[in-house]
């Protein structure tokens, strides 16, 4: 099996029995860049070749050591261009910040770079993560590995495609609205948003701070439970960063769902989904019961509120957030202007693309007088009646199964004519932003055209460990039925 | 389409959100904030009578710590990133006559 195929645990298993070198990881993948990259573009920047080769020199000197002991030591990775890197330029795929070095990194980046994983590059995405198909970053489209006529989908399309284009081990996404677990269900790989407040937001350029939350994308749910497990330690300079004694997630790669409860909302399966995905996502119901687990269907309710009130709260937060895009500290300055303010919005009007200002008009009107009420406290209210229907579901059972989008990855350049369309592709994965909740993408098949199908397992609050045990659970059947 | 965005809304809204659009530009954000709205306005439909208005899934608390210089100086290496740069300072436009 060639080293590129392997997960990132199964690599680090032959870097510390000595059977390969760093160095001769890094070299593999660097020569995978090379080859791929120009026609998929997973990445904005890529870290300077002899700097790779060096940090991989170095880290294999602390595994021979002794001192580098995480399964990550010496594992290649990429993170997603919205996540500071000191001294590595940090796009957020947007003009208004194309030349931006950032002093320090993410707390999330520190921790895995404590444990030694190798930072090879800075992933594309849409761009300030705004879309679901990383269409609208500023420096160019990425292309589905699996097909690229398809989009790999958004906002993290960068960080699924350089983990299933094998450019890479694993990656880190962002997740506001389904940023994570929309591209990895399109690329065919694992990706998992934890709880909310479960990993640092600091050093990640926010977009819709209470929603925002970074997470692991990786082949295998194993590789997802140990990326997850380094990055998720509380810091003080996240206010909303959350004390955790249980992130010892690993301990939860368990082969067992017996007696697990396992609801399927009715009212996913509606109109607009893909046939195929729903048959995908019946099967793999199926598969749970075969193991043991208790399936059955119930009524989620307010579905359809999810997006409504999504777009408010995220856009309202954005338009705040995006604010600091001034021109002044970093980034993008417009060459000619008369005055402060006028300086102000041809910097912003120039340095944004389409997607990022509408977003930004529709925040400001919600937050602006007189019309604060209406939309964004309406909003504000759905969300807390979202959170109370699955407070009720998850009185009833451990987990909450269903497909992660209706459709598979649409073809290039179909999505962005028509936003509001786009925008139902985030109906099953937004739920989860709203009410703060772990969720998980898995692969569970193919369409006709041979595009992945994702299964979304949601658990509640702080329940990582329930879902990646399920999930890790299929997986592991399916390798074994596949064998057999 | 029920939400009918007035040039004057346009302009306000161009004002709170820092940004001038071109004529043509302006037309298009019109006709999409107006769907947007109308979209939005969906969430009309429940009742919410009643419920508190939910900011955080967590309750949210200030991290309080010493008031005291923790970071190195990076005043170099902050100032490369700035478009504008005087005498160790960020450089503005004019802010007051």
């Amino acid at each position: 099996m060639s080293i590129l195929n392997l997960s990132a645990l199964a690599l680090s298993e032959k870097i510390k029995a000595g059977e390969i070198k760093v160095t001769e990881v890094a070299r593999l993948v660097l020569d995978q860049i090379k080859e791929t990259e120009e026609s998929i573009h997973s990445f904005v920047s890529l870290v300077d070749e002899d700097a790779v080769m060096k940090q991989a020199a170095l880290l294999q000197e602390g595994i021979d050591k002794g001192e580098l002991t995480s399964p990550l030591a010496g594992v290649p990775m990429a993170i997603k261009d919205n996540m500071c890197t000191n001294g590595i330029k940090t796009t957020c795929s947007s003009k208004i910040l194309e030349n931006f070095v950032p002093t320090y990194s993410s707390h999330a980046v520190e921790e895995l770079e404590k444990a030694g994983a190798l930072l090879i590059g800075k992933t594309n995405m849409d761009e300030f993560a705004m879309g679901s198909t990383t269409e609208t970053s500023a420096f160019g489209i990425t292309k589905n590995p699996v097909n690229i006529e398809h989009v790999p989908g958004g906002s993290s399309g960068g960080s699924a495609a350089s983990v299933a284009a094998k450019q890479c081990y694993f990656s880190l996404g962002s997740d506001t609205g389904g940023s994570i677990r929309l591209p990895a269900s399109y690329c065919g790989i694992v990706g998992m948003k934890p709880t909310y407040g479960t990993v640092s937001r600091y050093g990640l350029i926010a977009y819709g701070s209470s929603l925002d939350q970074i997470g692991p994308m990786a082949k295998t749910v194993a590789d997802c439970a140990t990326v997850l497990e380094v990055i998720s330690t509380y810091d003080e300079k996240d206010s909303t960063s959350m004390k955790r004694s249980d992130t010892d997630f690993t301990a939860a790669l368990v082969r067992d769902v017996k007696g697990m409860k396992i609801g399927i909302p009715r009212d996913y399966f509606t109109e607009g989904l893909q046939v195929e995905v729903k048959e995908a996502v019946l099967k793999a119901a199926e598969v749970f019961r075969s193991m043991g687990a208790i399936v059955e269907e119930f009524d989620l309710s307010l579905v359809e509120y999810a997006i409504p009130a999504y777009y408010t709260i995220a856009s309202a937060e954005a338009s705040s957030n995006l604010e600091r895009f001034d021109g002044i500290k970093y980034g993008y300055r417009t060459k000619e202007y008369e005055g402060l303010h006028a300086m102000y919005k041809k910097t912003r009007s120039e340095g944004f693309g389409a997607e990022v200002k509408r977003r930004i008009m529709l925040g400001s009107f919600v937050l602006s007088s007189g019309y604060y009420d209406a939309y964004y406290l309406k909003a504000l209210r759905t969300k807390a009646l979202i959170k109370k229907a699955f407070d009720h579901a998850f009185a009833s059972y451990d987990m909450i199964l269903g497909p992660v989008a209706p459709t598979t990855a649409p073809k290039l350049g179909m999505s962005l004519s028509d936003p509001m369309k786009m925008y139902l592709g985030d109906i099953y994965t937004i739920s989860a932003n709203l009410a703060g909740l772990p969720a998980i993408s898995v692969p569970c098949g193919f369409d006709q055209a041979g595009l992945p199908i994702g299964l979304q397992l949601t658990g509640d609050c702080f329940m990582e460990k329930k879902i990646i045990q399920a999930a890790f659970s299929y997986e592991q059947e399916m390798i074994q039925k596949e064998v057999e | 389409m029920k939400n009918i965005i007035s040039d004057e809304t346009m302009e306000y809204v161009g004002i709170l959100a820092k940004l001038e659009l071109s004529p043509e530009e302006k037309e298009h954000a019109k006709q999409d904030m107006g769907r947007m709205l109308d979209y939005i306005e969906k969430l009309n439909e429940l009742d919410t009578t009643g419920v508190e208005p939910m900011s955080h899934v967590f309750p949210v608390v200030n991290v309080f710590r010493e008031d005291v210089v923790c970071n190195t100086d990076k005043t170099e290496e902050i100032l490369k990133n700035a478009p504008g740069v005087k005498n160790g300072m960020f450089k503005v436009p004019r802010t007051v006559e």
